[in-house]
Parts: C-alpha cells; sequence; structure tokens
C-alpha cells in the first residue's frame, strides 16, 4: 500500500518537474544548472578507476612530443575527487607522481613526488590557469568537474553531429580561473560533454575540447577514449589517448596519500 | 604432515623459478647516463690540486618490479662515476636494493635505501636518514644508500615511521688532486670514531608526520652516528697534513613545517643535537612565493628566500652558520621542461657571497642538456669557503635516459 502511494508520487512528481520548462516559469540559470545536476548526477557512484593516458604535444609546425601516465581516481562522496597521476614518459620524469585531493570549494590540496630525491612536496594550488606539464591543458581542464565550480546559463537545444545537445553557457566560480566562460555542448540523451569552448580573460575564443570516442563502463558510466584540445591563438594542439579504463579497483583513501605517492610507479 | 609441508614449500619455491624468467621480463629497467664536463674560472690554490677542465661519466640504473597489485617491490639502483681528475669521485654505489611489503596500514622496508625529510629548497638540514654524496655535486642534493629496516604506520593520526639502521656510511670528499675542497683535503681513508663499532654503529630513528588543512608537519628523534663529520688535522700515511672526519655520536631532534596557503610555501627546518662534547641547535627557515602565467605568458616565477642560522656562530663547522639566501625559479611551462633556478648564499657577517645558476631543459625525448655555474665572491679568510675561493665552475652535461 506505501509502495503504492509513493510510487504515484513520485509519479506526480516527475511529472511536475518534466513540464516545468514548458511552464516558462524556469530562468535559463536554473535549466543551466539543472543539466550540470544531472550530468554530475549520472556519473555519481563511479566510485574508482584507474587508466593509461598517452599525452602528444604538437605544435603549429606540426611537431611533437610524447608523454605517457598512468592515472587513478578515487571518488570521495560529498567532495571533490582524488587523483594520483604516475609519468613514465618521457624517461628523465620517470617516477614523477602528482597527488590532488580536489575540494568543491575551496583550494585543492597537491603534493608532488620527486624520485631522483625521493622528496614529497606540498606545491602550490592556486596555479589553476597554469599549463599541466606544458600541454594546452590547464590544471583546472583535468581536475574534476564538480557543479560548484561553476554558474549556468541555458542557451539552446541544438543538433550537433546528428544529436541532440543541449548548449550551456558556465562561469567560473574561482577568480584564479584563466576563463570568463565556457561553452558547453551536452549530449542530451546521455548527458555527457562531446565539445567545450574555452573563452580567455579577455572574453576571446581560446581553446577547443572535443570528446570522442565514448564508452561505456559498468552499464553506466561513461568515458571518453579520445580528447582532443585545439589552441585557436597559438595553434598547437594537445591530444589525449585513454586506455584500459578499469572499474572497481577496490581502492580506498589509503591508495591516495603521501605514501602510496611515494610508492606510486 | 609436516613432511607434506616441506614438500610444498619446495614445490613453491621450484614453481617460483620456473616463473622468475617471464616476471624478469614483464618488469623494467630505465636510467640515465652522463657525460659532465667542469670548467675552473682560475687556477687551483693548492699545487697538489689538477688544474685545468675535468669530465666525468656517470651511469645509473634502476630495476623496479612489483607484485601483488603493487603491494609488494624490489628496486635496485645501481650508480657508477668516473672522473678525469679526481679518484676519489671515482665511485660504484648501490643508491638502492630494497624490498617493500605494503599490508593495509604498515609498511616494512628491508635494504638498502634512500629517505627524504625536509621542506628547505637551499639547505636540507633534518635530511638525517642518508650520507651526503658531497663530490657528486657540491650543493649536497646527492645522496648514498642507507642500510634500513623502515616500518610505517600510517594512521588518522599521522605516519609513524621506526627506522634501524645498521652500517654507516662515511661522506665522500673531494681527493688530494680534485678542486671544490678544503686545503689540507680530507683523508677519508683514516676516519676516526667516537663509537668503538666505528662504522658498524646500529642507529635508530623515529619521525612522525602529517598534514593538517594547510599545515604539513614533521618531527624526528634520530640517535646514533652523527652524518656530519668535525675535522681534526692529522697526518696521513705519507706524511702530509690532512683532515680527518670525526664521526661523532648523537642525539637529535627535529622538525620541518611547511604552511601552504595562495601562492605561498613557508618553510621551517630546525633541529637539535646534543653529542659528548657539545649541545647545538641549528635552522632554516624562509618562503617560497610563485607568480603564476609571468607577463602574460605560460612561465612562472618562483621567489625563494631563507634564513640560516647555527647555534655555533663562527665555530660551525658547515658554512650556513648565520647567512641568508635568496633566489628565483624561472619555469617555462613547455614541452622541454626548461627551468631556470639562481640564488645566491650572503653571509652578512663577512660578506661572502656564493651565487649559483642551474638551467636545463629536455632535448628530443630522451636527452636533458644541463648548465650549471657557481660563483664564490668576495669570499673572507674565516669563511668555511675560504679553500674554495678559487673554484669558481661553470659545468656542462648532457644525459642520455633510456
Amino acid at each position: 500500500m506505501n509502495y503504492t502511494i509513493s510510487k504515484t508520487l513520485a509519479f506526480k512528481m516527475s511529472a511536475l518537474l518534466a513540464s516545468a520548462p514548458l511552464l516558462a516559469n524556469v530562468t535559463p540559470e536554473e535549466r543551466g544548472l539543472e543539466i550540470a545536476v544531472e550530468v554530475d548526477l549520472r556519473d555519481t557512484g563511479f566510485g574508482d578507476t584507474k587508466a593509461e593516458m598517452e599525452m602528444i604535444l604538437a605544435n603549429r609546425h606540426g611537431e611533437t612530443s610524447t608523454r605517457q601516465m598512468a592515472m587513478k581516481t578515487l571518488e570521495v562522496a560529498g567532495d571533490g575527487d582524488k587523483t594520483l597521476i604516475t609519468f613514465d614518459q618521457p624517461r628523465d620524469v620517470k617516477g614523477t607522481a602528482f597527488l590532488s585531493f580536489t575540494h568543491k570549494i575551496g583550494a585543492d590540496d597537491q603534493w608532488l613526488y620527486l624520485p631522483a630525491l625521493k622528496r614529497v612536496k606540498r606545491i602550490a594550488s592556486n596555479n589553476k590557469s597554469g599549463p599541466f606539464v606544458g600541454s594546452e591543458f590547464a590544471y583546472e581542464d583535468l581536475s574534476s568537474q564538480e557543479v560548484e565550480k561553476y554558474t549556468y546559463k541555458f542557451i539552446r537545444d541544438e543538433e550537433f553531429e546528428d544529436v541532440s545537445h543541449h548548449i550551456v553557457e558556465r562561469y567560473p566560480v574561482d577568480r584564479k580561473s584563466g576563463y570568463t566562460r565556457q561553452i558547453v555542448w551536452i549530449d542530451s540523451d546521455r548527458y555527457i560533454v562531446t565539445k567545450i569552448d574555452f573563452y580567455d580573460r579577455k572574453d576571446e575564443l581560446l581553446k577547443t575540447l572535443t570528446f570522442e570516442e565514448y564508452k561505456q563502463y559498468l552499464g553506466k558510466f561513461w568515458r571518453a577514449d579520445r580528447m582532443l584540445m585545439v589552441n585557436h591563438q597559438t595553434g598547437k594542439n594537445t591530444e589525449l589517448q585513454w586506455s584500459n579504463y578499469q572499474f572497481e579497483n577496490g581502492y580506498s583513501s589509503r591508495d591516495f596519500d603521501q605514501r602510496s605517492l611515494q610508492n606510486a610507479r | 604432515m609436516r613432511i607434506n609441508f616441506e614438500a610444498k614449500k619446495v614445490w613453491w619455491l621450484l614453481g617460483l623459478l620456473v616463473a622468475a624468467p617471464a616476471t624478469i621480463l614483464a618488469s623494467e629497467w630505465s636510467g640515465y647516463l652522463t657525460a659532465e664536463f667542469r670548467a675552473f674560472e682560475r687556477s687551483p690554490l693548492d699545487g697538489e690540486q689538477k688544474g685545468g677542465a675535468s669530465a666525468a661519466a656517470i651511469f645509473e640504473s634502476e630495476f623496479y618490479h612489483e607484485w601483488d597489485n603493487g603491494d609488494q617491490a624490489f628496486e635496485f639502483i645501481p650508480y657508477f662515476r668516473i672522473d678525469s681528475h679526481d679518484e676519489e669521485r671515482d665511485l660504484i654505489d648501490i643508491r638502492e636494493l630494497s624490498y617493500l611489503l605494503v599490508h593495509d596500514d604498515w609498511e616494512f622496508r628491508l635494504g638498502i635505501s634512500k629517505v627524504f625529510w625536509g621542506v628547505a629548497e637551499s639547505q636540507h638540514l633534518v635530511d638525517t636518514i642518508n650520507q651526503t654524496d658531497l663530490v657528486a655535486n657540491p650543493d649536497g642534493e646527492d645522496k648514498l644508500g642507507q642500510p634500513m629496516l623502515q616500518t610505517v604506520y600510517v594512521s588518522d593520526y599521522g605516519d609513524f615511521s621506526v627506522f634501524i639502521l645498521p652500517g654507516f656510511r662515511e661522506r665522500t670528499f673531494p681527493g688530494r688532486e680534485g678542486r671544490l675542497r678544503s686545503i689540507p683535503w680530507v683523508d677519508t681513508d683514516n676516519p676516526i670514531y667516537e663509537s668503538g663499532d666505528e662504522d658498524s654503529h646500529v642507529d635508530f630513528a623515529f619521525r612522525w608526520s602529517k598534514y593538517i588543512g594547510d599545515f604539513d608537519i614533521g618531527f624526528h628523534y634520530f640517535r646514533g652516528t652523527n652524518r656530519d663529520p668535525d675535522f681534526i688535522p692529522g697526518l696521513d700515511s705519507d706524511g702530509n697534513p690532512v683532515l680527518r672526519p670525526f664521526y661523532e655520536q648523537m642525539d637529535q631532534v627535529g622538525l620541518d613545517l611547511q604552511y601552504t596557503r595562495e601562492g605561498w610555501l613557508w618553510k621551517l627546518e630546525a633541529l637539535g643535537r646534543e653529542t659528548s662534547s657539545k649541545r647545538y641547535s641549528s635552522m632554516v627557515g624562509g618562503f617560497e612565493y610563485t607568480l603564476y602565467g609571468l607577463f602574460d605568458s605560460s612561465m612562472d616565477l618562483g621567489l625563494l628566500a631563507e634564513i640560516h642560522l647555527d647555534s655555533r656562530g663562527l665555530s660551525a663547522p658547515n658554512p650556513f652558520n648565520r647567512d641568508l639566501f635568496a633566489g628565483g625559479r624561472l619555469t617555462w611551462n613547455d614541452e622541454a621542461d626548461t627551468s631556470l633556478i639562481a640564488g645566491a648564499f650572503y653571509d652578512p657577517e663577512n660578506g661572502s657571497t656564493l651565487g649559483r645558476i642551474e638551467w636545463e631543459r629536455r632535448l628530443k625525448n630522451n636527452y636533458k642538456l644541463e648548465i650549471e655555474a657557481q660563483k664564490l665572491t668576495n669570499i673572507d679568510s674565516f669563511d668555511p669557503f675560504f679553500s674554495l675561493r678559487r673554484d669558481s665552475f661553470l659545468q656542462v652535461s648532457i644525459s642520455r635516459y633510456y
């Protein structure tokens, strides 16, 4: 009996929510936030992941250099993710590792491990807009994307590469961000990001990031195998190729501490 | 029953032997080979020292294998160095030969290994466990492998480490023909130990460390052979005047602390030592502030300032008794990881100044070019750097990584 009631109630609630945009009393800001919350919700509960990444840096003359790293991520309920990145290539930085505790609000905590000295060094984390290992990706582009890090505005729905998309503009909350705004293309069926345009502090188009070759894991979570960041102002680009994505590794916070940073390979 | 168990063990061992080649294939070797050239600004002070430019070759290789999801690991790092001028710079060392076992909140490491403590940049004051390989580089960043049994317990109250250190490594010093040395030279063949166990005294250390919000804190206690020797004038086997290193027993307590906020890193290292002959304390403290995206580029500039104090004042055997350090670190954040570090130590009491600059850049994917220069100016006759006053140098090295 109770079950029937709650089910009916749930149905009514969802009907109410679904009709909300039609009632036109939802502002573009509310609609933008709603989409961002849905994107976040669909990826909630992934637990942990492990993957390998090849980073290919290309300059405007087409000359390339390659980096290889492994990345572990732990989902933290109620806060940003913890990540541990270990470098394998180029060889002179092999064994260097980077530990980051991202936070929904406030500065992240970051440590660097330098294998030649066996030294763990806490580093300043306000370098959000700086390039990550000389690439076109800034630290803020790669850190965990929390809803609270932006404010939002819904722009329109449109077909993009024959798939219906929501287009949402978002504005970084952190004053240290290198961007005034980002325009995000979100697949309106799967709620995954397929493209982001980044506008610099002068509000000029700086970079475009595209996500390709999405694969689904555990029947729920989507991860892109290929990410391409093109810098329109310098002509440089950086491609990330992800491989060997693994979920359910059973990681705990013990796998993301200063000790594990020293032992990581 | 017992026989069965023994038989099982034998089979297990045999299985391990059969499996070993496959395991070794899955493991990895990496390392580097460096060619290093040093040219000095002026001719040597002491006629025993060889003049002219010197060259050295350095080879370091790492074998690393982990299993059990990384909860067990074996690491081996042999190190070789050969120098054209100074035979005391020739060295074969095992930097690492250790087995690591991680079990939940416990970690055990057995073998020869290296441990770093501290936060400061211009001097590694509290970094006690490993002996300095001073001839590798006068900046003291290179360390020798130390035999140890290390046990770590990781908890919500911090990381607790206990070290049992059997065997002591002597500091390396430039030899009779080498540059960048004291006058007279240090006779490493005739060290003096306070302990009757000499270099086989078993040392002990305890460390606690934790990060609390923006603070990273570490405390330690060490009991055993002081890695920093005193020097006693003497004669070598040929009757030449030399300095004999004297290694005392000591009790040491130390602190390292860093506060990280915005672009600021505030740092403090302090220690107190007690030996049978004296009691003293020393500290290094300062800050590092980074300006990101310099002039709208992707370059960063880190500004560093540190103060060195030693309660022994002028009688301290190290050059950092009451000195100031100021420097900068310029990072290009480019694909070649180009960086430039420059800094100077200044003794306000006697005006002695030591300046140092290091530039490095990766070439292709596997090579690295490093240029280093050290300049001594206005060196006072009472300063520990006095015997190095003609040893300003320029060093160029190229390394091939694999």
